[in-house]
């Protein structure tokens, strides 16, 4: 059993039509999973369902062994999980450091700590703890927001899509960044559309198609394997 | 184009249009039995304005999505040309600084020529510029006319005239130039702010008619300013008139009722006829254009505006020509109202009574559907005349127990009238909340 | 050197000063404004009867006070009625949100309809004011009238222009600067403040970060119901309390709003100061100052006014309209409006 496990989950925006069918998930600590596939495979959607964004029919979400399933995404996050949505992941008129404030907002202790733990991972963001979000480049803005999620010391962290339009240099450096956060036990969980380069680094990877798990394996093995590199990865 | 999936187009019963009519003629008959004929003519009559005024908004608004929140200088803008028509002539004052005047109004064109003619040939900062250069100094030469004109004409036996009046011609023609002065100003204002944002424009159209109302209190050589213009020409005889008339005097044998009571009845209802033409006219007009293919894409526009930018539709020239339209017709029923009053009296206009009212009586009738709009103003006007008497009635019933001479009751009595705000915000946010479509709700077609 | 000293002291007298004291009541209004519409999402027509509301209950309280003879002379007795003001104002907009406002919150509803909705609260405000106020004038001033009068002033100084200094002009600067300074330091330091600025920021990331939406939006109303009531006011003790005239003044204090940048509370205290100073400076007769400095044969004819005082709403207008073609976002905001 990994820490989080989702299961079977199978649902949609809407009641009528399914955008997941029986999908699995799980990530464990230290970790971290991928999410890829082409695109309307149902990534975000997966992702979403994970976070409880959306009303599953079938399927169980656990997190260390409790069961999130009935859970609003608030109380989810009181639980341990953390989401850093894909657009519109900053308080663009707050500094820096408020956005990491708020991001500890359900947190009554004293956050400090925290927070110079995500300076020392983020080392420009503590520079520019002062400025406004909105004011800082693409690359910075992901790290704000990442670093804003990191700020209720989560079990399991999940991204979506956190490298979409940003340069390959800033895409490198954020993976890394992401690997370092999962070197300190938690869970990672990411939806990416670069999937090779998301797959390097991944111990376990989920290629998904129309809503199903088509392939499940670790990063390396993935990217080793003919069938999906054929279908999925360009060749 | 239809889906399977489509649930099938409900049939709109006719009676759902009829019906509300129906009840509301049952109320103004109840009213002239139980109060008096002259109160239900005069609710009719400013029904039937009232309810011109709701069609140029439901243009706007229902049609368009565009929210004008500047009913009451649309209104005063209608009012004023009554004077500027049908008013007699002030030979004195034309006399005095008439030329002048003119001089300053064809300045003030030239001026208004020369900047849209700089505007399209400059860009960037040298256009506001040269913009704001060439308006000041226009301003300024066009002051040096009018200022010592304005000052002559205003001297000219104050007390009945200080000012130019009008060009002596019949009343009904002011209705039309009502529509188009109030037309011819909606454009202006539509060039300017109708790119804006929803909210945006809502005040800029408020402010505008509260300039306008300024402008008509303030610039006595044109509108005699807060002395009023009294003594309008009428499209209908006195009452003294049509006291005389043979006719007149069996009609009052076969009905029995007395003589000034009947005239005055007389007199409004030829009013309620002559509106009542122009009422169904605008409805056809309106229904007409509804049902064009023009309201289909008008209609396209409003529920997607950028579906329909991407179909090529230009929505910007759609909705300055629809605030155009909608504003003349507002325009003309602010001069079918000062026709009817017989006077014109700027300090009349508050936004509460003209632009607010009109609003809540298309979102009550049913923005979207021309009927409803109709319906609304009589269902809302009638509720806002009534709401008095009602109120009064309330409060002196609930405040009872306080005893007669009470100072807080007494308070509460003289205010009642107030009560008609309340009641009107009421109406309008239970409509609002449970009624959202409005009494007639907008077919589907 | 004395003709200018008394040049500037005449233009003080006339239009500097009661330009900052209207000033200062337009900024704290356009906050009020600039709150609800950051928070909640839409231009709120209601906020000019909520101003009408809470003074109307101010004087209530100062006529209370009177007749037990409660006094702070100098100062005006209706200070003193202006913290009961500002809780019934509260209650008053809390009752319209949780009966009107909330439906359309939680549908997610345009801000369009908002905005209607707000002309049926704003009718019923209008309509609860006037039946129990009445429409006429309320003069509800007392205490000392000048802090110092424009004969003191000439005696003292020795100039022939006089400056008289109204008390409620310096109460008016006085309370808003220390309600600007209280609402930015609630705003930018306490945890409250700054998830209110989170919510307005980013609604959804705002939730998700656990941010309580209802306590924002009960915050917002809160703040915005009482500088409506201190705006109201000052206002009416400055001039007079008139139901008509609030319902007028909402066009400058949305100018305001608009100029600073709707949204900003920055915005709209420096949209408030250039509405009041654009107003009355551009319907000030400049002759008499004038006079001082220029020699007699360049003075120009007339009264030196550039626009009627007839006309100041159209100043604020203009103000408006130019803003909104030149940086719709206004002066103070970044993102598009």
């Amino acid at each position: 059993m990994s820490l989080l496990t989702a299961e079977k989950m199978t649902g949609g925006y809407s009641a009528s039509h399914d955008i997941l069918h029986e999908c699995t998930v799980t990530a464990d600590r230290g970790e971290i999973a991928v999410i890829v596939g082409p695109n309307g495979a149902g990534k975000s959607t997966a992702m979403k369902a994970v976070f409880g964004m959306l009303n599953l029919r079938e399927g169980s979400i656990k997190l260390d062994g409790r069961d999130l399933s009935d859970m609003k995404p608030t109380d989810r996050v009181a639980n341990g999980m953390s989401f850093v949505p894909q657009v519109r992941n900053v308080f663009p008129s707050l500094t820096v450091e408020e956005n990491l404030e708020m991001g500890a907002y359900l947190r009554r202790d004293d956050i400090s700590e925290t927070i110079s733990e995500v300076f020392e991972l983020f080392p420009v963001l503590k520079e520019k703890r002062r400025q406004p979000a909105g004011e800082l480049s693409g690359g910075q803005r992901q790290q704000v927001a990442v670093g804003r999620a990191l700020m209720t010391r989560p079990q399991v962290l999940m991204l979506d899509e956190p490298t979409a339009g940003v340069s390959p240099i800033v895409m490198d450096e954020l993976f890394d960044r992401i690997i370092e956060i999962a070197r300190t036990g938690l869970a990672v969980l990411m939806v990416e559309q670069n999937a090779k380069q998301a797959l390097e680094i991944a111990d376990r990877g989920y290629v998904l198609a129309q809503g199903r798990n088509a392939y499940t394996d670790t990063g390396a093995a993935l990217l080793a394997n003919p069938d999906v590199r054929r279908s999925f990865l360009g060749g | 184009m239809t889906s399977p999936a489509a649930p099938p187009v409900a049939k709109v019963s006719p009676w759902r249009t009829i019906l509300p009519f129906v009840v509301m003629g049952g109320l103004v008959v109840i009213t002239g039995f139980s109060q008096s004929w002259n109160v239900a003519f005069a609710i009719l009559n400013l029904s039937v304005i009232s309810a011109i005024m709701a069609l140029g908004i439901n243009m706007q608004w229902g049609y368009a999505g565009l929210v004008n929140f500047g009913v009451m200088g649309f209104t005063a803008l209608g009012g004023m040309a009554v004077i500027l028509i049908a008013a007699d002539p002030v030979d004195d004052a034309w006399a005095a600084g008439g030329a002048g005047v003119l001089l300053g109004l064809l300045v003030l064109i030239a001026v208004g020529a020369c900047t849209y003619a700089l505007r399209k040939m400059l860009g960037g900062w040298i256009k506001t510029a040269v913009t704001l250069v060439v308006i000041g100094a226009g301003l300024y030469a066009a002051s040096t006319f009018f200022g010592p004109s304005i000052d002559r004409i205003e001297d000219i036996n104050p007390a009945e005239t200080g000012f130019l009046g009008g060009l002596g011609l019949p009343v009904l023609l002011s209705w039309i130039a009502g529509g188009f002065l109030a037309a011819g100003a909606a454009f202006v204002l539509g060039k300017i702010a109708l790119g804006l944002r929803a909210d945006y424009l809502a005040i800029a159209t408020l402010g505008v008619s509260e300039i306008v109302i300024a402008f008509l209190k303030n610039e006595e050589w044109l509108t005699r300013g807060v002395k009023n213009v009294i003594g309008l020409p009428r499209p209908v005889p006195f009452e003294t008139e049509v006291r005389e008339e043979a006719w007149f005097e069996q009609l009052q044998a076969t009905l029995m009722m007395d003589e000034v009571t009947l005239s005055s009845l007389v007199v409004k209802g030829a009013y309620i006829v002559l509106f009542l033409i122009v009422l169904f006219i605008i409805l056809w007009l309106a229904e007409t254009a509804l049902r064009s293919p023009w309201g289909r894409m008008m209609r396209a526009v409003r529920d997607n505006e950028m579906a329909a930018e991407a179909m090529g539709k230009d929505v910007k020239r759609l909705h300055l020509l629809v605030f155009v339209v909608g504003s003349g017709v507002i325009g003309l029923a602010g001069a079918m109202l000062t026709t009817l009053d017989g006077q014109f009296t700027p300090t009349s206009y508050q936004p509460l009574r003209f632009t607010f009212l009109v609003w809540v009586m298309v979102i009550v009738g049913g923005s979207g559907n021309n009927w409803g709009a109709t319906l609304g103003a009589f269902v809302v006007w009638f509720a806002w005349v009534q709401a008095e008497p009602v109120g009064a009635w309330t409060i002196d019933l609930l405040t009872s127990f306080l005893g007669e001479d009470n100072p807080v009751r007494e308070q509460l009595v003289a205010n009642a009238a107030q009560m008609r705000l309340m009641v009107m915000g009421l109406v309008l946010l239970l409509v609002l909340r449970f009624f959202p479509r409005g009494l007639i709700p907008e077919r589907q077609r | 050197m004395e003709d200018f000293l008394n040049a500037f002291v005449l233009l003080s007298n006339f239009a500097l000063v009661p330009a900052l004291a209207y000033g200062s009541q337009l900024a704290l209004g356009a906050l009020g404004v600039t709150l609800v519409f950051a928070v909640l999402r839409f231009s709120n027509f209601a906020h000019g009867e909520t101003m009408a509301f809470g003074t109307m209950i101010a004087i209530f309280g100062t006529w209370g006070l009177q007749a037990a003879g409660v006094s702070i002379d100098p100062l005006p007795t209706a200070l003193l009625a202006i913290p009961l003001a500002i809780v019934v104002t509260i209650g008053w907009v809390l009752i319209t949100d949780k009966l009107v406002y909330r439906f359309y919150r939680e549908k997610k509803s345009d801000e369009v309809i908002l905005l209607i909705v707000s002309i049926g609260v704003m009718f019923v405000t209008a309509g609860v004011v006037r039946f129990a106020i009445g429409v006429d004038d309320q003069v509800f001033t007392d205490g000392e009238r000048f802090v110092f009068s424009a004969r003191e002033f000439r005696t003292y100084t020795g100039l022939r222009e006089g400056l008289a200094l109204r008390t409620t002009q310096v109460i008016s600067v006085v309370a808003a600067v220390i309600c600007v300074i209280a609402l930015f330091i609630f705003l930018n330091r306490t945890r409250t403040g700054k998830a209110m600025r989170a919510y307005a920021d980013n609604e959804d990331l705002a939730t998700l970060s656990g941010i309580d939406a209802g306590k924002v939006v009960l915050v917002a109303w809160s703040l915005a119901a009482a500088l409506a009531v201190l705006a109201g006011t000052l206002y009416g003790l400055d001039k007079s309390f008139k139901p008509f005239v609030y319902q007028q003044i909402l066009l400058p204090i949305f100018a305001a709003a608009i100029v600073g940048g709707l949204g900003s509370p920055v915005g709209a205290i420096v949209g408030g100061y250039i509405i009041a100073f654009a107003e009355v400076l551009v319907t000030y007769a400049y002759i008499r100052f004038l006079r001082y400095l220029l020699p007699q044969e360049w003075l120009p004819e007339g009264l030196a006014q550039l626009v009627g005082t007839e006309y100041k709403f159209a100043v604020s207008f203009v103000i408006l309209v130019v803003t909104l073609i030149i940086r719709p976002t206004g002066i103070f905001n970044k993102k598009p409006a």
